[in-house]
Order: C-alpha cells, then sequence, then structure tokens
C-alpha cells in the first residue's frame, strides 16, 4: 500500500538527456501507484520539467532543493522513499547527503558514461540501480521497473 | 541560492570532487573538524557531503566545502570567528557524548559477572 505514502525525487545537472526523461516517467508512475511525488532540482533541472510538463500533467509538485535539505534537516518534512538521481562526482555528494540526513528508504539512480564506477564507489546505505545510459533512457526505464515498492 | 555567496569568500579549489576538497582541507588547516553533512552554517547553508565531511580553521578563515550540482565542489574560506567558535562548541559537545557512552559502557557491562564457580568449572 502506498496510498498516503510520500516520495521525494531529487534531480541533479541535468546536462545527461535521460534524467528528465526518466524523472517524469517515474514521478507519473509513483502517482497512479497512489504516491505523493515531489521533485526536486536546481533551477536549471526545474526549468526544463516545467516547460515539458506545462499543465502540471505528471509533476504536481516540485521543491527547490536547498530548502528540500533545509526542510529535511530542520525535521519539517521527511520522506518515505527518495530517488536521488546522479552522474557526477557532485550528484553522488548529494546522494550521501540525503543518505545522512533523511529516514527515507534510499534508491541511487546512477547513469551516464561512468555509471558502473561511480555506482561501485557508492559506500552509503542506498539501494542502486546503475545503468550506462545517456540518451537512450531504455536501459534505465528498465531497471526501475524491477524496484519492488 | 543560499546567502554564502552573498558573503566575502576566498575560493581555493574549483570544481573539482569531493574527495580532494577534503583533502585540501586537511592538509591546509591548522585545526581540522568533521561535520555530518547537513551541518547548518552561516544561518542558511547546510553542508553537502559525503562522510567524514571536513571543515578546517585557519587563523579567523572558516574552510569548507561547497557543493553545486552542475558545477563540481568548491574550497571556500570566510572569515568568521562566530562560525570558528560554533564549529569548537560542536566538537566539544560530541566528545562531551561520547564520553558519557563509554562512561556508561563501563558501568553497564554487556554480560552478567560470572561466578567464581562457573570459571573455576570450566
Amino acid at each position: 500500500m502506498s496510498q498516503g505514502k510520500s516520495a521525494l525525487l531529487v534531480m541533479g545537472c541535468p546536462e545527461v538527456p535521460v534524467q528528465i526523461s526518466m524523472v517524469i516517467y517515474l514521478a507519473h508512475k509513483l502517482k497512479k501507484a497512489g504516491w505523493d511525488v515531489t521533485v526536486a532540482g536546481t533551477n536549471a533541472p526545474v526549468k526544463l520539467l516545467k516547460v515539458a510538463d506545462p499543465e502540471s500533467y505528471y509533476v504536481q509538485k516540485m521543491a527547490d532543493l536547498d530548502q528540500t535539505i533545509a526542510d529535511i534537516v530542520e525535521k519539517k518534512y521527511d520522506y518515505d522513499i527518495c530517488f536521488a538521481f546522479m552522474h557526477s562526482d557532485a550528484g553522488m555528494t548529494y546522494g550521501a547527503t540525503f543518505s545522512a540526513i533523511s529516514g527515507a528508504r534510499l534508491f541511487a539512480v546512477v547513469f551516464g558514461k561512468n555509471a558502473e564506477a561511480l555506482g561501485e564507489s557508492i559506500d552509503y546505505p542506498a539501494e542502486k540501480i546503475v545503468a550506462v545510459a545517456t540518451h537512450n533512457p531504455a536501459p534505465l526505464k528498465n531497471k526501475i521497473d524491477k524496484v519492488a515498492l | 541560492m543560499s546567502c554564502i555567496e552573498q558573503l566575502k569568500y576566498r575560493l581555493y579549489l574549483e570544481r573539482t570532487s569531493f574527495k580532494e576538497a577534503r583533502e585540501y582541507i586537511e592538509k591546509n588547516s591548522e585545526e581540522v573538524y568533521y561535520v555530518d553533512p547537513g551541518y547548518r552554517i552561516f544561518k542558511d547553508y547546510y553542508i553537502i557531503g559525503i562522510p567524514p565531511v571536513a571543515m578546517g580553521v585557519r587563523g579567523k578563515e572558516l574552510l569548507f566545502t561547497y557543493v553545486k550540482p552542475c558545477h563540481g565542489t568548491f574550497v571556500m574560506g570566510i572569515d568568521s570567528e562566530e562560525e570558528i567558535a560554533r564549529l569548537r562548541e560542536n566538537e566539544a559537545r560530541k566528545v562531551k557524548g561520547s564520553l558519557k557512552k563509554a562512561d556508561k559502557a563501563k558501568a553497564e557491562p554487556n554480560s552478567a559477572p560470572a561466578s567464581f564457580a562457573d570459571i573455576y568449572r570450566k
């Protein structure tokens, strides 16, 4: 049962194309399964998402990444599950931060050219979803579809 | 955007990895403290990082990591005696807490005391 449960999708830098596609896909999939979904990111990925989904059909709640971290640290809010998208060292660092500050079940969604090496270097508590995917979202989508929630 | 970017700061490393930034702070600080991710500095910046997150003190300057998703990790330095004092206090609280835990562990051993007869039988 996921009714009433909350999910956070954390977007990293949007320079790898599959991220926005997978965030929209996963947000929609979780919403249909009854999850209350929030997507957090910095200005760049949030703008991309708003343009792609102008009437908020797929993503209803968006949040600023820094404010989301502040709210979790100050215990104003937390989530039941969190998918942190990452393809770079900075993305990994954000993933480690969410692992440390949040009580959510954390999924590290690792993609891009160096996904395998990045995935292996994750040593904080997280369930890893790793796929070498940059332009073609299918490898990442297939792995996300296998996640049991 | 955090207020940090509006403060008077110095950049020592730019667009690097978090590991290199941590090593820079460890090698170039007079005092090094380790905080958890989410440690707050300068009112509204919550430290992003992979534990252990190093913060350094060099004279009146606080050295710390600043991470931006599209640009990597930066090592920043900002003069702030107030933040340095808070960091030292935070460390003192941690040490005090761990000493209390150690005292408690000494006072309450996990296993029940063995009797002489039990030891003799072995």
